[in-house]
């Protein structure tokens, strides 16, 4: 088991040095740099001296493979360095937005859970009746809602919703509470972004739910279950279900990942101030640090989400170690 | 040992790698869709939308891109079916001509996507070793990047524009398609007609093209037909993110940007139109998709 660990855990080594390439490269390739964009930008006529200036105080007239050594050092000493469009510790702009885009990703996946597990396993249960059908068309609209519009929907909705009832429409408060200070606001802030993602999300939860229970329960021990004579609701709860989570979980666990960096558009539509924001706003700008910082941060996310997941299914089911 | 992506895919796509008879396919797919309901359901709003985008200029009495200033955010009224935009365009025309967007990105990039990853899937498992080795890191990286900084950049480097939403939406397919058709292959390379055309002394680019493609079509179609539903989805946030489809292209994202959340509360047919365009086109190939990924599955096909 801690050779597959191991070994599994040298397997992301590569991704993400192959991440750090492809975005390294990626954004010298875009025309221009954050040096023009900062000083032009005010629209002011800019020296041409303070452009150099700029760009030799952020080593960006380095040659390409001091700055790619510089990036990784960095990587591997945790030393992100400064923003280059702001100036300040890229640390500490990430921190700024990590807390809210993990918490809006925490309740959507709760959200997803909570919706997916039981339609899936209903929808299962009952195959190719109506309830199965109502439970599919369901979970196939989840996945084609754009989830943009799906906010646009929601807010257009408090508004109405609000304006009828209490005269005045009502908007989610505008600057993010952290849930301790006030968990009230902090809630009906982030509980409609939570919605607007979580419906997608559990769709694609439930479709595998189903998927997978379907398949169990064609296996021979629910069939020995049954000839046992045991109730179908022990052999859904105790023996299938069980055995039928573990593609779920992945699959959950492999949304998770791509939330915690894919959420800007439900950033845009909320107008929330998280990290989908930060890197629209950093790659346009041209803020290479911070863009960096950014892709390796998700990628991390994603490459260790798929290790806890392949690591749980090892040790669930010894098989995939062996093979 | 397979990564998690593969157990994910093989598990979305439930063990496709017993498909051999190809004759059945059609015919039974046909069956499937008498048997599904929600199958017919979504191949008819499809063939709709077909329909729509071939004849758009005989549907509608406006042109999509004509601003009008005496008829702005005017409500939807036989005049104007839909309504119309804070430009005065015919909400109408634009959904309609909108579907030839929609369509032609969502096609062209699931059919490239798909083609790319289809040949290096195959070739991935057919050559092995080191080969597949690398080729599999280079594709776990292309699927852990995000797909938001890949259009950005795309967009950065190219500008904005129809091939270039093609270009950024199809990179991020071409990993997927090659694992889901790679862990098939790998099951066909083990078949003993590979040996005898290897000992025929076919050359390794005839082995791959006429000999292991053609077997793992069913795959591909099914990627094919679930690419087309995302990829609409996707142009859908990138044109709404403005690094799309640009104006005075109609595109049902781009309806949605700007006005749709201004507008909202005074004129919500603006928001809420393209909405449901996008939704239903979506919704239409998913079900399809669903249908003929039972149809080319063996292994539900028998229930």
């Amino acid at each position: 088991m801690w050779q597959y660990v191991l070994k599994r855990l040298l397997m992301m080594i590569p991704t993400l040095i192959g991440a750090a390439i492809l975005v390294f490269v990626v954004l010298r390739l875009i025309p221009g740099d954050v040096c023009e964009l900062r000083l032009a930008g005010t629209g002011l006529y800019v020296d041409e001296e303070q452009i150099q200036i700029c760009r030799k105080d952020l080593g960006l007239n380095d040659p390409l493979y001091i700055q790619f050594f510089n990036f990784i050092v960095g990587l591997f000493t945790f030393d992100f360095g400064k923003s280059m469009w702001t100036g300040r510790e890229i640390t500490y702009e990430i921190g700024l937005r990590f807390q809210l885009s993990l918490q809006v990703a925490i309740m959507a996946t709760v959200t997803a859970i909570l919706i997916a597990i039981p339609l899936g396993t209903i929808s299962a249960v009952k195959q190719n009746t109506w309830i199965d059908y109502v439970v599919r068309a369901f979970s196939i609209a989840g996945i084609a809602i754009p989830s943009f519009w799906l906010g646009i929907m929601i807010i257009l909705g408090l508004l109405i919703s609000t304006q009828a009832w209490f005269g005045e429409p009502w908007m989610p408060p505008i600057e993010y509470v952290p849930i301790w200070k006030d968990p009230i606001a902090n809630l009906s802030q982030l509980i409609w972004p939570a919605v607007a993602t979580g419906y997608r999300y559990s769709a694609v939860a439930t479709r595998m739910t189903r998927s997978s229970l379907l398949e169990v329960l064609r296996e021979d021990y629910v069939r020995t279950a049954r000839a046992k004579g045991l109730l179908e609701k022990v052999i859904i709860n105790r023996h299938a279900l069980k055995n039928a989570l573990l593609p779920v979980v992945t699959i959950i666990g492999i949304e998770f990942a791509f939330l915690m960096g894919g959420l800007v558009v439900t950033e845009q539509v909320f107008n929330l101030n998280g990290l989908g924001k930060l890197f629209v706003e950093s790659v346009t700008n041209q803020d290479f640090t911070m863009t960096q910082a950014l892709v390796m941060l998700v990628v991390l996310i994603f490459v260790f989400t798929n290790f806890i997941v392949d690591v749980m299914y090892a040790w669930l089911d010894p098989r995939i170690r062996y093979s | 040992m397979p990564t998690t992506s593969e157990v994910r895919v093989e598990a979305e796509f439930e063990q496709l790698e017993d498909l051999r008879d190809r004759q059945g396919v059609f015919k039974s797919s046909l069956t499937l869709l008498r048997k599904q309901p929600l199958g017919a359901a979504g191949a008819l709003i499809v063939i709709v939308m077909i329909l729509m985008a071939i004849f758009a200029p005989y549907i509608t009495t406006y042109d999509p891109e004509q601003n009008s200033f005496e008829h702005m955010l005017v409500p939807p009224s036989w005049e104007f079916l839909l309504g119309t935009d804070q430009f005065g365009r015919d909400l109408m025309s634009r959904i309609v001509y909108g579907a030839r967007t929609a369509l032609f990105v969502g096609f062209v990039s699931a059919i490239i996507g798909s083609s790319i990853g289809l040949v290096l899937g195959v070739a991935s498992a057919y050559y092995g070793g080191k080969f597949d080795l690398i080729l599999q890191r280079v594709m776990d990286v292309f699927m852990a990047f995000p797909l938001i900084i890949m259009a950005l950049a795309v967009v950065s480097i190219f500008g904005t524009g129809v091939q270039n939403v093609i270009i950024a939406i199809t990179i991020p397919f071409i990993p997927r398609c090659a694992r889901v058709v790679r862990s098939s292959a790998l099951a066909i390379r083990e078949i003993p007609y590979i040996d005898a055309a290897r000992a025929n002394g076919f050359s390794n680019t005839r082995i791959i093209l006429r000999h292991m493609v053609p077997n793992v079509m069913a795959p591909f179609l099914i990627m094919i037909t679930a690419f087309v539903g995302q990829a609409i989805l996707l142009e859908a946030s990138l044109s709404y993110l403005g690094l799309g489809v640009q104006e005075p292209t109609p595109a049902w994202g781009l309806m949605l940007q700007g006005g749709a959340e201004e507008y909202a509360e005074s004129a919500p047919w603006v928001a809420i139109w393209p909405g449901v365009a996008i939704t239903l086109a979506v919704f239409g190939f998913n079900l399809f998709g669903d249908s003929v990924r039972d149809a080319l599955d063996p292994k539900l096909r028998s229930q």
